[in-house]
Formats: C-alpha cells, structure tokens, sequence
C-alpha cells in the first residue's frame, strides 16, 4: 500500500516532473495564462499519461525493441486525438482555447518518460497508478502557475474578477507581462528556488566551483 | 522480455496489429463524436452572432433566438442577394456556407493585393452569409461577418447595424488572438459597447467610421463616425478601423447596404 502510495503522491513535491526533472515546460508555458484552460489541460495530460502508461504495461512483454518508441508513440498519439475529439464534443469553448496544446500532448516529454522510463518494467495497475501521480504532480504545478499569472495578470480567478482593474475602472493595473508566455519561467523559476528551500535534497551538486577572489587572467 | 520479439516476423505483426486496433479506435472516436462536435460549432457561431446583435436573453436558448433569425447569402460584387440558380450553381446551402474555405477556394473567391487589400485578408469570398432579423417585411437588424488582420492574427467578427444600415447596434471579434491586455482588449465589453450608435457612413455614403488614439472628444462634429483606439495597441486599432472600413465600403458590404437602404427586401 505504502508503494502505491510513494508512487501515486511521490510526484507532487518530492520528484516533481516539471520542477525536478523539468520535463513538459512547453506546454506549461503556453497554456497557463488562465486557470480554467490550465485545470482541462492538466486533466487532459493525466488521462493520456495514465492510459498511455496502463495499455503500454499491458502489452510491454511483446514490444519489439526495435520499434519500441514508435509503439509507444502509436499509443499516445491514437488517446491524444480521441481526448481532443471528446474536448471538441463536451468543452468546445475550453478546445477553442487549447486549440493546438491538446494535439502538442503527444509531445509532451512527460508523457513518453514514465512510459519509457516506469510502464515498459513495471505492471498495468502500478503504470496507471504512475501516470495518475505524474499527471497530479504536472496539475499541481500548472495550477501553482496559473494562479499567479491569472491574478497578477488579469486581477482574475477563474475568470472571476478578484482585483478590479483599471479597464474597468477599478484600481490595480495589470501587469500584462504575466499573461505572455516567457512569465511563466520566472514563475517556475521561483517555485523550483522555493521547493529546493524546502526540500534541501533536490539541490544539485554544482558541476563546478569559481574560485575565491579569482580574476579571469587568460582574458588579459 | 520474452526472447524472439525481435524477430522480423514479430515486429512486423505487432507493428500492423497495433496500427490496426488504435486506427480503429480513433476512427470510431471521430465519427461517434461528429454529431455533437458540429452541433456545437453551430452553436457556437449562432451565439457569437446573437451576442454582436445583442440578442442574447438569460433563460432562453441559442436556439429558440435563433430561429427569428434569417441567414441569406449576398453576392458581394452585385450586392444582391444569391438566387437559387447560383447557389445551386455553386453548392452553396445557406445553413452550411463556410465563409473560411469559400476564400481558399480559387473559384469561390477573387485574390486581393497591396492597395486592394487594406484588411490583409489576402482572398476574398465571391458570397457572404448574412444574417436578418425581420420584423414582418422589413429587416429590423442586419448582422454582417467582417474579418481582417490586427497586429499578431486575423480577427473574425460581427457588426450589427439597425434598419437605417448605418446606425451600429453591436460590434465584437469571436476569434482573435491579439496581445492579451493590449490588443486581446477588442474582448473587453466596455470597449464594445462604445460602438453601439456609432455611424459607418457620412453624407457622401462613405464608410468612414474609424479608431482615433486618445479617445473621442464628444463636442467634435463628427464623433459619430469615431471609436476611442484600444491603448497601447496601435496595429490592432489600425486594424480594425481597416477591416470595418474596408467589409462595409465598397468592395464589401457596401453595394448591398446601398441598394436596401434604397429599395428595400427583394
């Protein structure tokens, strides 16, 4: 139980999949200018992750090695298409919005890593389980993101008006940086630098050291 | 892993196999969902077109307001509506016009260039759809589809105008993708209920309506045929005056306004 346990919340903080590994900072950037876009998104990702790591589990043992990635690819490509047909068809104003970040699942990094990396040596219900935690580990953040970005950028939650701006005769100016897309990496940024306060384990080792008091002599 | 899996002779089965089972899979997710996707579509476009008209009603649906609605399709040279002969000549069925791939289609559209094109839109559809609200004979409200580039995108829109084909009752973008908080604030429904009783043309039947910078001074004569700019977003204001001077002048909408501000539904 405990296994399923470290597998399913491990993602969230201790092995991050956007924070730690930085894997799927593409689609992390483009989508979380608002929270409700960012929610379907993150539901989207976990579905396909899960599903995609749940079938490739079930035929792992007949995978050939040679095409094993384009296996992989197959899979998560036909459940990406079948998530944006049931987008268009359930949440067509949210669709119109992911527009082509929905189709962009398929090359998600994190979604083929826990394929590769836990579904192709591990069970069907332990790799559903994975890619439910991975996807809740990628939710958690895109929220954190978009959180920020939607309040700071448009004084909104949900769409819902938390800070009056200024447009419509309120007080607080929009910072309309935080709804550009490169905003989203000084958020990430500043969520890695606090998660590593917190979590001293996840500092990696400096790949090298400057020297005290050194003078670039060569340059001279 | 179980040994000989990779085999020739295996690989080539799981590969067909796989490609089989998620072709069927995908093909049955796609046409099983089509109905509700074009509903939706159509739902869509019907909204967009009530809320430029202003039409939208808490408590009733799309569908009930829709039906006092009528879609026609105008040919935009002649400014008459299509007779039955050319759209059957065509193709074209009201209900189903797509405006979008009638301008690809080199024989449904005519290509514009430099001074011709001051909307950037580069093709433009022999026909258009509009759409009337009538009141017995006569049209109460007209709603014409008006797209053109701002600074990052093509913005696709409607204008509603009243029975005098002149006065504005309503003006938004359905898909846009300017700069968020610059740009992106032709959404803003403040900006867009300045539009309403704005004035397209002057006494000399020009389009002439335009975006100032800065604001509009209500003591100036002509404020009628002026919209405050969006702040900060200098092309997308270009932009917009462009393509609403350029669907409703001459080579858009024009002819057909004028011919029924003169003679009326035919």
């Amino acid at each position: 139980m405990s296994d399923v346990k470290k597998v399913l919340f491990g993602p969230i903080l201790a092995n991050n999949p956007i924070a730690l590994q930085i894997l799927g900072i593409c689609s992390a950037l483009a989508v979380t200018s608002s929270l409700k876009v960012s929610l379907v998104m993150a539901i989207a990702l976990t579905m396909v992750t899960a599903f995609s790591n749940f079938f490739i589990a079930i035929i792992r043992n007949h995978i050939p090695n040679s095409i094993r990635i384009i296996v992989q690819m197959i899979i998560i490509a036909s459940l990406v298409i079948v998530v944006d047909q049931v987008l268009k068809a359930f949440a067509y104003e949210i669709s119109k919005q992911l527009s082509v970040f929905v189709g962009l699942i398929i090359t998600n990094c994190i979604v083929m890593g826990r394929a590769e990396a836990f579904a192709m040596k591990n069970g069907p219900a332990m790799s559903f389980v994975d890619g439910i935690g991975n996807g809740l580990g990628y939710s958690a953040m895109l929220i954190v993101v978009a959180f920020f970005r939607e309040l700071l950028g448009a004084g909104k939650l949900f769409g819902v008006e938390i800070f009056a701006t200024v447009q419509n005769g309120g007080w607080y100016q929009p910072n309309g940086l935080m709804l550009l897309p490169p905003s989203a990496f000084f958020v990430i940024g500043l969520v890695i630098w606090a998660l590593r306060a917190y979590k001293k384990e996840q500092v990696e080792e400096p790949e090298f050291k400057i020297a005290a008091n050194s003078r670039s002599q060569e340059a001279l | 892993m179980a040994s000989g899996n990779d085999s020739i002779k295996k690989t080539i089965i799981v590969a067909l196999s796989l490609c089989l089972v998620c072709s069927i899979f995908v093909a049955a997710a796609a046409v099983g969902l089509k109905p509700i996707q074009n509903t939706n579509k159509d739902l869509d476009r019907k909204r967009n077109i009530l809320s430029a008209a202003g039409m939208l009603e808490k408590g009733k649906s799309v569908d009930e307001i829709f039906e006092s609605v009528e879609t026609r399709i105008v040919k935009l040279q002649t400014g008459k509506f299509a007779t039955q002969a050319e759209l059957n000549e065509e193709g074209i069925k009201p209900e189903t016009f797509d405006q979008k791939a009638a301008s690809k289609d080199p024989e449904l559209s005519i290509a514009l260039k430099g001074e011709n094109d001051p909307a950037g839109i580069k093709r433009r559809s022999n026909f258009s759809a509009v759409y009337l609200v009538m009141n017995g004979d006569k049209i109460e409200r007209i709603i014409l589809p008006v797209h053109g580039y701002g600074l990052w995108s093509t913005m696709y829109g409607f204008m509603a105008l009243q029975d005098d084909f002149n006065t504005v009752i309503g003006f938004g973008f359905y898909d846009q993708a300017e700069t968020p908080g610059l740009g992106g604030e032709v959404d803003n429904p403040n900006w867009k209920a300045l539009w309403k009783g704005k004035e397209i043309y002057n006494d000399q039947g020009e389009a002439v309506i335009h975006l100032v910078k800065g604001g509009v001074d209500s003591s100036d004569p002509n404020a009628e045929y002026k919209v405050d700019g969006l702040s900060g977003a200098t092309l997308t204001s270009r932009g917009v005056t462009h393509l609403v001077q350029y669907w409703l002048g001459e080579e858009g909408f024009g002819p057909f306004l004028s011919r029924l501000r003169s003679e009326g539904v035919q």
